[in-house]
């Protein structure tokens, strides 16, 4: 039997909701097939991986209207169990996926809940763990490894079960650009040695495609709105009408007034035709694009010099760093983990204490401030806004520090008040929290710092997991935000990010800052994308089809043109 | 839910694991010299309402054992065991509170307050202080102070941490309200 | 390599004996040193437990943090002893020998005294135990271990998500409370008391709602990793019994035994040189 997964005319719908969240579900993926889901947030690509695995039905109840068939079996008559030994699921969240102590353990679970015993246990999870290329990591705890490795484990994890269909839930989530182009190659690699059929569901459709696959879907509000090659996708407007970010040398080569068709092969960088009259459309753009604005002179805002930190006292998290950000500036932070970017914005705000170096706030020195008196100037949100917000209702929220801070209830009201006209969140204020989306938790997150009037904010990876609408949304407010006079320092992994909406970017490795300039500067430089865990921008390489020698200014041009042309 | 299934084990492990943080690293002083505000008993009864009777003595016993290994003070069983009888009383007293549907008004806070009190009353002035003169042949003098020391300290903690967590965490389930946005 | 609590990876005789027969010595050792009062067999059991020290080759230098915490418990709670029954010893040895020429319901008394003592060799002899079972057992064979002794898998695996999880759960709590202390949660001794609670609750609230969120994702993980399919499962850790392993559990058992026996012996858990 050549189909493995087939769904006809299949719906879905959660018992807690009054309508579906699936509607008229029809494709099949054959054996060895690579398929990619895209979609925007709430499109229903979370619960379709959770029918094709089984969470649906049998942890998650609701409705199931036609049919799903896995070997041409009817997985409803299935068992859960029965199912997982097809197929493998990888999850977003590779720490929660980690439930054994150590990555051996780990990798052993499927098979240790099978009652596979000695020497077979042994064996298998060693062969798995070479495939999957940990092996020399068995006796590592999660806490020991990096965000790709822990990736790894979980790939190992369910690879260990022969199954003949691996799903991977957003794959590049939680990776820095770096990782995430290894984790594609590695699933590239994997699905070539061992025959199985792949579904990546995923936004961040340029990335996935660095390597090929051989369907794209589309889903938009719970049903599958195209189903095609990338090259034959990539061709329509079909995913930024749907909300879905396409690949950047694509909007160029729209920009540009290049007509694409599937003839081009715009599936990817690597395949994209440039040919003679595509390159006079990119060079001619090119010419006629604005230049690159230049950034007002401000004053500086902080000044920070020959900064050092170390958490354990051998091992410095910080070495010597000395930076100057300008008032009203909109800066990205960028570097792996553990190169000490999250670090410098706690030492910043005083959650750990400097051994080295000095800190100067609008000219002031900084030392002998306590962490609530840094926040009235330099506020700091965390990635995830589940983890700041203590209260039920929106305007306890956003008042919590001003409480504590004993202002009077009335001066709290007006202040409260006016913040969350500029969030955006006036028409929620006498909402619970819990009734907002993600993004708009993020917003109450962010006004309950900004009602303590900083001058600075520092926002951790403030778009990590979002679509692109969403995206989009959380970073226009941020500009809002800038445009009021507000300094924006954001600590990210995402390059579109950087391009977009920041001014400068500082990349950190091993505790040192590495280059200071602007994102095309930084996204352009080879030495400097390896170091801090980046990735090449596609830009580059359109670039270098057209003969276009700089490629620099060319990103530089087209940031400027997508500010403001297209946004506008 | 309250049944024991797969997210019981992992609550029941999750639970212990806060249990330990929370004992082991936070301490608030609590005016008295050297007795700290056990908030980790505010998050075990929250389990134990959440869980069931089972969960709750589990992540007690647990999360206790783990304390007292990691101070390596040796295992002091019977407060061990007081903690976890304290998760078990919990799990059963609100068992017909459905917390998962976002019930726990006025009534499930009151219901919630008086088996708390009793509860933590039964462990820390009957199970405690009898273990311990039956094992360790300690004064009983000494247990019962201590033991209604730990009762006074751990009712008010639990009377604040609890009932905020249950109400937070009440709300904060999914529940079809017609919200309407204003101008 | 998986440390929370000071495990110290050497090769020894004790390292190389399994978790679940370490554990049960553990249960027997420290039933014995809770059951006996007698003060010579206590001494045997402190002289024994340091001889282990000597075996296992953990030096007390890698243990001394764990040392500092006991030394504090055994302190007060000899003063909180003293405190509230001064007379105890007086009580169990039937006798009242003052000492120094004092009276009344402080002064010290021989029986007193030697009750201190006994407390303090109980510590001495249970308290090795437990340093050195944590010491010399690999948490991730911990929970293998409670499931071949006869606990539910499931309650087992319980045990290892716990240890699992708590360098997580440590860590987001440090983060949220920063992040909450920058907003202006005081929970220092400046603050007064209902104040101090009500913030560790601010805290707490972030914290629990994202580990329920935790808790849903990790058993939709494990399902899908067929946990739960079987009656029983089999583990990665686990690790056969050899001889040596029956040798030292009969061994503990034997101290029990012997516990029991001084018990009649004396006619009750206390030995009295006193009459």
């Amino acid at each position: 039997m050549d189909t493995i997964l087939k769904f006809e005319n299949f719906g879905f719908k959660y018992d807690a909701q009054t309508s579906p969240t699936l509607y008229d579900i029809n494709f099949s993926v054959k054996k060895g097939e690579k398929v990619l889901i895209a979609g925007p947030s709430g499109c229903g690509k979370s619960t379709l991986v959770h029918c094709i695995n089984g969470l649906v039905p049998f942890s998650y109840k609701g409705k199931i209207t036609g049919s799903l068939s896995l070997f041409g079996r009817e997985t409803r008559d299935m068992s859960l169990f029965e199912i997982s030994k097809h197929v493998g699921t990888v999850l977003q969240d590779s720490d929660a996926q980690f439930v054994g102590l150590t990555v051996a353990e780990d990798i052993a679970f499927a098979l240790e809940n099978d009652c596979v015993g000695e020497p077979e246990l042994h064996d298998r999870v060693m062969d798995v763990a070479k495939l999957v290329n940990i092996d020399e990591f068995m006796g590592h705890a999660p806490t020991e490894l990096s965000g790709g490795q822990k990736q790894r484990v979980s790939l190992g994890g369910v690879l260990v079960d022969d199954v003949e269909l691996l799903i991977f839930d957003e794959p590049l989530a939680n990776l820095d650009p770096a990782t995430g182009k290894q984790a594609i190659e590695l699933i590239d690699e994997l699905q070539k040695k061992t025959g199985v059929a792949v579904i990546i569901v995923e936004h961040r459709v340029e990335d996935v495609l660095h390597r090929s696959v051989d369907r794209m879907i589309l889903m938009d509000k719970g049903r599958i709105v195209a189903d095609a090659t990338p090259d034959e996708l990539l061709s329509t407007n079909a995913l930024i009408e749907k909300g879905v970010r396409e690949p950047l040398y694509l909007s160029a080569m729209k920009y540009a007034g290049i007509e694409v068709t599937p003839s081009l092969r715009p599936g990817s960088i690597d395949t994209v035709v440039i040919g003679e009259a595509e390159a006079g459309k990119l060079r001619d753009w090119y010419e006629h694009a604005p230049a690159d604005r230049k950034p007002a002179e401000a004053e500086d805002i902080l000044d920070v010099r020959h900064l050092s930190f170390s958490y354990d006292g051998t091992r410095k998290a910080l070495n010597d760093i000395s930076i100057k950000i300008k008032s009203g500036e909109m800066l990205a932070i960028v570097g792996t983990n553990g190169a000490g970017k999250s670090t410098f914005s706690k030492v910043l705000c005083g959650f750990e204490h400097e051994d080295d170096g000095e800190i100067f706030f609008e000219g002031g020195d900084f030392k002998g401030f306590s962490i609530k008196e840094r926040a009235d100037r330099i506020g700091y949100v965390m990635q995830n806004p589940n983890q700041m917000i203590s209260k039920i209702m929106i305007f306890d929220e956003v008042a919590l520090g001003l409480r504590s801070r004993g202002v009077s209830e009335e001066d709290i009201k007006t202040r409260v008040e006016d913040t969350l006209k500029i969030c955006g969140l006036w028409p929620f204020r006498n909402w619970p929290v819990s009734a907002l989306s993600y993004g708009q938790k993020k917003r109450v997150t962010i006004a309950a710092i900004m009602v303590l009037e900083p001058k600075v904010i520092i926002l951790d990876e403030p778009t990590a997991g979002q679509d692109y609408r969403h995206y989009t949304e959380i970073m226009e407010f941020l500009t809002e935000l800038n445009k009021r006079g507000i300094t924006v320092i954001m600590i990210t992994h995402d390059m579109h990010l950087m391009l977009e909406y920041a001014d400068r970017a500082v990349a950190f490795s091993e505790g040192r800052i590495i280059k200071d300039a602007d994102s095309a500067a930084i996204l352009t430089d080879s030495g400097i994308i390896e170091r801090a865990s980046l990735k090449e921008t596609s830009l580059y390489e359109l670039c270098k089809k057209a003969g276009i020698p700089d490629g620099t200014d060319f990103v530089r041009r087209f940031i400027a043109y997508e500010r403001e042309v297209v946004r506008q | 839910m309250k049944r024991f299934s797969v997210k019981t084990v992992v609550a029941i492990g999750i639970g212990a694991a806060l249990f330990f943080v929370l004992g082991r690293f936070v301490s608030i002083p609590s005016g008295i010299p050297d007795t700290n505000i056990s908030i980790q008993y505010g998050v075990l009864a929250f389990i134990a309402a959440v869980f069931g009777p089972i969960a709750g003595f589990l992540a007690g016993i647990i999360g206790h054992f783990f304390i007292d290994f990691s101070f390596g003070w040796g295992v002091w069983w019977s407060w061990v065991i007081a903690s976890s009888i304290f998760g078990c009383i919990m799990g059963l007293a609100t068992m017909k509170i459905d917390i998962d549907n976002g019930e726990f008004a006025l009534k499930e806070i009151i219901i919630f307050n008086v088996s708390q009190i009793v509860a933590h009353l039964i462990s820390w002035v009957g199970v405690a202080p009898a273990l311990d003169i039956l094992f360790y042949k300690e004064p009983a003098n000494k247990v019962f102070i201590q033991g209604l020391t730990s009762a006074g300290i751990n009712i008010l903690a639990t009377a604040v941490v609890g009932t905020l967590l249950c109400v937070a965490y009440a709300a904060a389930r999914p529940k079809k309200d017609s919200l309407k946005e204003e101008q | 390599m998986n440390n929370l609590f000071n495990y110290i990876d050497k090769e020894s005789p004790v390292h190389r004996l399994t978790g679940a027969t370490k554990f049960v010595c553990l249960l027997l050792w420290n039933f014995a040193a809770m059951y006996t009062y007698d003060t010579r067999y206590l001494c045997v059991m402190a002289v024994l437990s340091f001889v282990l020290f000597a075996v296992s080759k953990i030096k007390l230098k890698e243990v001394s943090f764990m040392l500092g915490f006991t030394a504090v418990f055994v302190l007060i709670n000899n003063v909180l002893v003293y405190v509230f029954s001064p007379q105890h010893g007086t009580e169990i040895y039937g006798t009242c020998t003052y000492l120094f020429g004092l009276s009344g319901k402080y002064a010290p008394t021989a029986e007193q005294l030697f009750y201190h003592l006994n407390y303090f060799l109980k510590y001495l002899a249970s308290i090795p135990s437990v340093i050195l079972f944590v010491s010399t057992t690999n948490p991730s064979e911990f929970a293998a271990s409670l499931n071949k002794l006869g606990v539910k898998y499931t309650v087992a695996y319980s045990v290892a998500l716990a240890l699992r999880y708590i360098p997580d759960v440590q860590k987001e709590y440090d983060e949220i409370s920063k992040a909450q202390q920058a907003r202006g949660i005081e929970m220092s001794k400046k603050a007064p008391l209902m104040k101090r609670i009500k913030s560790a609750a601010s805290i707490l609230i972030p914290l629990i709602l994202s580990s329920m969120d935790r808790v849903e994702i990790v058993s939709n993980a494990m399902e899908l990793r067929s946990f739960g399919k079987n009656k029983k499962r089999t583990w990665y850790m686990g690790r056969p019994f050899k001889w040596t392993d029956i040798a030292a559990m009969i061994f503990c058992a034997f101290l029990v035994i012997v516990a029991v026996f001084l018990n009649f012996k004396n006619n009750g858990r206390f030995f009295n040189p006193f009459i």
